[in-house]
């Protein structure tokens, strides 16, 4: 059974390179060949999923090594997996929202001239993803670290005809080499200072090292978390990586590839747990991402946009509680999964409403949809309730639990992260109904698209709206059936550890302050949305909505600080490398260039100074050997 | 009556013992010129040339043949012996750098039969890069007339092969006397083929009297040197000096004068060392290698470049662990010297050059610096790691200078570094190939120059030369800069409109170039059985 573990990676690898590289002979049935490649690895996954639930906690975790991928001297790394109950939690997401999503694009890319490329460019991530969740060791989680960025890279710019979307990918590539910079100096900390990659061993050890070293480690591995889990500061790219196909934005830039940041940090826990430094950034970034991203999701007309802050904002939850500690990376994991459903159901939906609607993005321009498109209302607005938390939807059993905890980390710290997570949920709730009132409420705003056709709002396929119904599903009761007797948390705690926090409020406490916090910004929302009409060009707004419009001024501190530091940093090193090294280089060159042309005179062709140069040599030698036994 | 009475008198003369089957190897290449000769004499004209390459290969066959008889017998280990009354050491470093110089030898000879390159004459007949008629003033009538009836000088391969010979038996001379004698017999021959280019005879005849003069007057050095050691020691054998430098030998009543004088003795290791210096191409006394590399028929130049180096090299080696290892305190501070003299100035005057016979020749005094690195280290492992190093660096030098003979213009070879512009573009293989030999002279992995750099800065290192290595890993860093400036040039430049062409050569040429090509990679990427075997034939036999 655990050899089937390889394969979970091995059947959208295949299909990726059956995909890529099997040219147009698989044009017509490339589609369902990667869908079908993509439920057939989620049903491997399912399988050992009951395996697993058949053993004792103790006997769960499983690994299995395939081969030694570098055997050098002293430098061992192996291509091993680890099955234990953390990344079968993320085999289980990642195959089965990524089967759906696939579901999803038959429809949604059904016109699309490149489709075959599409669906080999999403097996080979979750191929990626599956190895980065299933490695046993930091190289080979590297490996497929590196592997989701190429893929979200390729699919951002997938519709790279667009200058705009050649240029989100870039920005996405090159702000995620920062985070991996992070990573790849966290492996090589680890290297030095263990003498290995793999996770038992380094945990093992890790209350051996120095605490220093811990924190250096823990940081690295916090910015390489920023980076892929668009975090503050590395959050500029998510907001761009909209400009691929919005399935991709469902699954690679909402439910599995940006949570990869939480992975790293649950999965490093037994480091961070002995980094408080580490720790302390961990839950700032996470406090700081939450308010940032759900701002720049308040003022975004952009129906994608506006969700990308979103995700932004739910990923700082995550961050936060798992830089909780023991008190919260279980939290993290189950917010992670509910909100992959959720958002995921809310992406597809917004692709939906985009499909029939010429693919405009801009709310503004919809309105009154609810009528015309009732199962996309319908699954959005469960989503919908369930991120914003409605009692008894999945996000707010995952959301409720995270502040809870972060009240229960203690201290003023624990008031203010809490107070932050609660502010947070205001927020969100806001936003989202925002969101929702803007789509499907009010008078219809739509307009004629560039040539000058009408909207004519449909429903979507089946092949669409399937995937849509069952993520909707599990935005309702997946966080339910978690909170049932802690099931999750029993689930999960072996691996990542678990303890109550203290909270200084009780769950009621904290249940009815979530529950007042959100009627207040749905409240505030039907205010500004629901009770006048939504004018068609936005207003001026104040200084913040404009700022949150340019998402708070991310792109004009990178340019002034980086870019414009940047270049001014070039150029200096270019003035001192030109005037320095290379005057040194040139110099000894130069030195040794005029040494040789003038000691070449010394032949000049004439036997008889060559003769002299021998007998004053054979002088000199004879001179020197007899002076060496005088001396 | 009388006659028994002086036969009483007179003590028998004891017939010299002479092991014919250790020496075979060079009898064999003795036989093969003496067979030469004599094919000059009878057989017609037009078979010659036929004649004199099968004779010419066979000899050398027969040697190596013979070479690895003896090895794979053990007369490289445990049943090496001195033979010929001591007066000739077969022994594992005779067999292995004598196997070296007959392999080298054989790919030289296939180069000297290239008969494609050139030209046919007014007759038809295809001819060599030798001139037409030796002693036919050049430019003259009668020189004319040679070449348009497509006369060659066959007479180069008994010539080759008696240098040859002598270069077998200079790095397994035993004696003094040997040795002088070993190293005049390969030397006149190497005179006279200097001489003997087809193209830019004054060139050549010139760098021939050069070679000679200079040549001889190294010789003369080291024949000085044989002398004042003799005066010391009482004795030529290395064995018996040896012995007497150490203090372990009775002194000869007769020469109790001068026996254990200090001073002859060490002039004349002195004035030895000049003559060894000078065969190796040591500054101060590299002057000759330029203009005589640069002058020489081209196959010639290769053939003098690898195989003279290995002889005299292996002569160096025989006669400092040998005969004068006690003096090691007198000799080893001035051949530090000459090595960091002979790598600096070597791969300093080589940045300026513009032909690449001269490049190669400067190169080749820079890499006697980095050999010399090697023998300065005076143990088991220097010996071993100069032994490689000549192996490899031979066939490197010889497919360098195979590949110079393939680039032509109407003048003949285009030596001239200009015109090697862009070569890369147009003969892509030919390019590749001699970009790998100058990376293999450069000393970069993957090639025999970096296993054969790396064995002797390994072993100098090992024997407290620090300093040594210093120098030479920045000389070779120097040096790599006009080795890479070549290959720059070859594929980064764009070709000349009017650049030379490149040859196609008979499968001889090619047959070295590849050869030198097989074993540049393979000492490159797999030394470690050929590290082996110049590392187990590294023992001196007294």
């Amino acid at each position: 059974m655990d050899n089937l573990i390889p394969v979970l990676v091995a059947v959208p690898l295949l299909g990726a390179a059956l995909l890529l590289c099997g040219g147009r002979r698989l044009d017509r049935v490339g589609h369902w060949l990667g869908t079908l490649l993509a439920f057939a690895s989620f049903g491997v996954g399912l399988a050992l999923f009951f395996s697993m639930l058949g053993r004792s906690t103790a006997d769960r975790p499983v690994h299995v090594t395939l081969y030694t991928w570098i055997p050098v001297n002293g430098f061992q790394a192996d291509v091993g997996f680890q099955l234990d109950q953390l990344s079968m939690t993320f085999v289980l997401l990642i195959t089965g929202v990524g089967s759906l999503i696939h579901l999803y694009s038959v429809g949604y890319m059904a016109h699309d001239q490149k489709r075959r490329r599409f669906f080999g460019y999403l097996n080979l991530f979750l191929a990626a993803m599956l190895l980065l969740v299933l490695a046993d060791n930091y190289l080979l989680l590297y490996v497929g670290w590196e592997g989701v960025g190429l893929a979200s890279y390729l699919l951002i710019g997938f519709w790279q005809h667009k200058p705009s979307a050649a240029t989100a990918a870039k920005k996405a590539f090159l702000v995620n080499r920062v985070g991996d910079v992070g990573l790849s100096i966290a492996v090589m900390l680890m290297f030095t200072t263990f003498g290995t990659f793999a996770f038992t061993p380094v945990f093992a050890h890790a209350s051996q090292a120095t605490q220093a070293t811990l924190t250096g480690i823990g940081l690295m591995l916090l910015l390489a978390a920023c980076g892929k889990s668009a975090q503050v500061p590395l959050q500029s790219w998510l907001g761009d990586a909209m400009e691929g196909p919005t399935p991709v934005s469902a699954l690679i830039h909402a439910a599995t590839m940006v949570t990869a940041g939480v992975y790293l940090i649950t999965r490093s826990s037994a480091i961070f747990n002995l980094a408080p430094t580490a720790q302390l950034a961990t839950v700032v970034v996470g406090a700081v991402t939450l308010l940032f991203g759900a701002i720049v999701g308040c003022a975004k007309d952009d129906i994608k946009k506006a969700l990308a802050g979103s995700t932004m904002s739910q990923i700082g939850y995550m961050v936060l509680a798992a830089g909780l500690g023991p008190i919260g990376y279980v939290f993290a994991i189950m917010h992670l999964v509910t909100h992959g459903f959720f958002k995921a159901g809310l992406f597809l939906g917004a692709g939906s409403v985009m499909h029939g609607m010429n693919d405009e993005v801009d709310m503004r321009k919809y309105g009154g949809l609810r009528k015309y498109m009732p199962l996309t209302f319908v699954t959005f607005g469960l989503g919908y309730l369930a991120i914003i938390g409605f009692p008894g939807l999945s996000g707010f059993f995952s959301k409720d639990k995270i502040i809870e905890a972060a009240f229960g980390h203690g201290g003023t710290e624990g008031w203010i992260l809490g107070t932050c997570t609660l502010v947070g949920a205001a927020v969100t709730a806001f936003y989202m109904t925002r969101v929702m009132l803007m789509t499907f409420f009010g008078e219809k705003r739509w307009v004629p698209d560039a040539d000058g056709h009408d909207p004519h709002p449909h429903e979507s396929p089946a092949v669409m709206g399937a995937p849509m119904v069952i993520l909707a599903f599990g935005s309702v009761f997946l966080g339910g059936l978690f909170s049932i007797n802690s099931s999750f948390v029993h689930w999960l705690s072996p691996v990542t550890g678990y303890q109550e926090g203290h909270s200084p409020l009780s769950t009621t406490t904290v249940t009815v302050c979530t529950t007042v916090v959100l009627l207040l910004g749905v409240g505030v929302a039907w205010m500004m949305y629901g009770r006048r009409p939504v004018p068609a060009v936005p207003p001026l707004g104040s200084l913040l909505t404009r700022a949150a419009r340019r998402d708070l001024l991310q792109d004009d501190f990178n340019h002034v600080v980086l870019v414009s530091g940047g270049s001014h940093l070039t150029r200096f090193l270019v003035y001192l490398e030109g005037k320095g090294l290379d005057g040194l280089v040139n110099g000894i060159a130069a030195l040794i260039g005029g040494t040789s042309g003038r000691v070449r005179k010394v032949q000049n062709g004439y036997v008889r100074s060559y003769a002299l140069s021998m007998f004053g040599g054979a002088l000199v030698l004879a001179a020197t050997t007899l002076l060496m036994r005088a001396v | 009556m009388t006659g028994m009475t002086l036969a009483a008198a007179i003590p028998p003369i004891p017939a010299p013992h002479i092991e014919y089957l250790q020496l075979s190897p060079m009898l064999a290449v003795f036989g093969a010129a003496l067979v030469g000769v004599l094919a000059e004499a009878f057989v017609p004209r037009r078979h010659r040339y036929t004649a004199q390459i099968g004779i010419a290969l066979a000899g050398l066959a027969a040697s190596f043949g013979l070479i690895l008889y003896l090895a794979v017998d053990g007369y490289a280990t445990n049943k090496a012996d001195l033979a010929a009354m001591g007066a000739v050491a077969v022994d594992g470093p005779s067999l292995f750098l004598q196997g070296v110089i007959t392999l080298v030898a054989v790919v030289a000879v296939l180069q000297f039969a290239e008969r494609r390159l050139e030209p046919r004459s007014s007759t038809g007949a295809s001819v060599d890069a030798f001139a037409p008629e030796a002693a036919a003033v050049p430019g003259s009538d009668a020189e004319r007339r040679a070449a348009t009836s497509g006369h060659a000088t066959t007479e180069v391969y008994p010539l080759t092969m008696f240098a040859v010979g002598g270069m077998l038996l200079f790095p397994a001379a035993s004696d003094l006397l040997t040795m002088f004698v070993a190293l005049e017999v390969f030397s006149l021959p190497l005179y006279l083929i200097c001489a003997l280019a087809r193209r830019r005879r004054l060139l050549s005849q010139e760098a021939a009297v050069k070679y000679f003069l200079l040549g001889a007057f190294s010789s003369a050095f080291f024949l000085f040197g044989l002398a004042l050691v003799y005066g010391y020691a009482g004795s030529v054998q290395l064995s018996r000096i040896a012995d007497v430098v150490e203090g372990r030998a009775t002194i000869t009543p007769a020469l109790a004068q001068t026996t254990g004088n200090d001073v002859l003795l060490l002039i004349g290791l002195a004035m030895l060392g000049v003559g060894l210096l000078f065969k190796v191409g040591a500054v101060p006394f590299h002057m000759w290698t330029p203009d005589v590399y640069q002058g020489a028929p081209t196959p010639v130049t290769g053939f003098m470049a690898s195989a003279t180096k290995v002889a005299a090299f292996g002569a160096m080696l025989r006669l400092l662990y040998v005969a004068f290892p006690g003096l090691s305190w007198d000799w080893r501070p001035v051949l530090w010297g000459v090595a960091i003299l002979t790598m600096v100035a070597g791969a300093i005057i080589a940045v300026t050059q513009t032909d690449v016979k001269r490049l190669l020749a400067y190169s080749s005094v820079a890499h006697a610096g980095f050999i010399l690195t090697g023998v300065i280290a005076l143990d088991r492992s220097g010996l071993g790691a100069v032994m490689f190093y000549l192996a490899a660096y031979s066939f490197v030098t010889l497919g360098a200078f195979a590949v110079v003979t393939l680039v032509r213009d109407a003048d003949g070879e285009a030596t001239h570094l200009s015109r090697w512009a862009g070569l890369g573009r147009r003969s892509p293989l030919l390019a590749a190939v001699f970009a790998l030999f100058l990376l293999a002279f450069a000393g970069i992995p993957l090639t025999s120059g970096f296993t054969g750099k790396f064995a002797v800065f390994q072993a100098a290192s090992g024997s407290g030369g620090t300093a040594l290595v210093i120098v030479g890993v920045l000389s070779s860093a120097v040096a790599a800069f006009f080795y890479i400036r070549v290959i720059v040039l070859m594929f980064f430049s764009d070709p000349r409109a009017d650049g030379p062409t490149v040859a196609v050569p008979s499968p001889l040429t090619g047959a070295a170039i590849g050869l030198g090509a097989v074993v540049t990679v393979v000492l490159g990427v797999a030394p470690e059985y050929f590290l082996h075997l110049a590392n187990q034939a590294s023992l001196f036999v007294r």
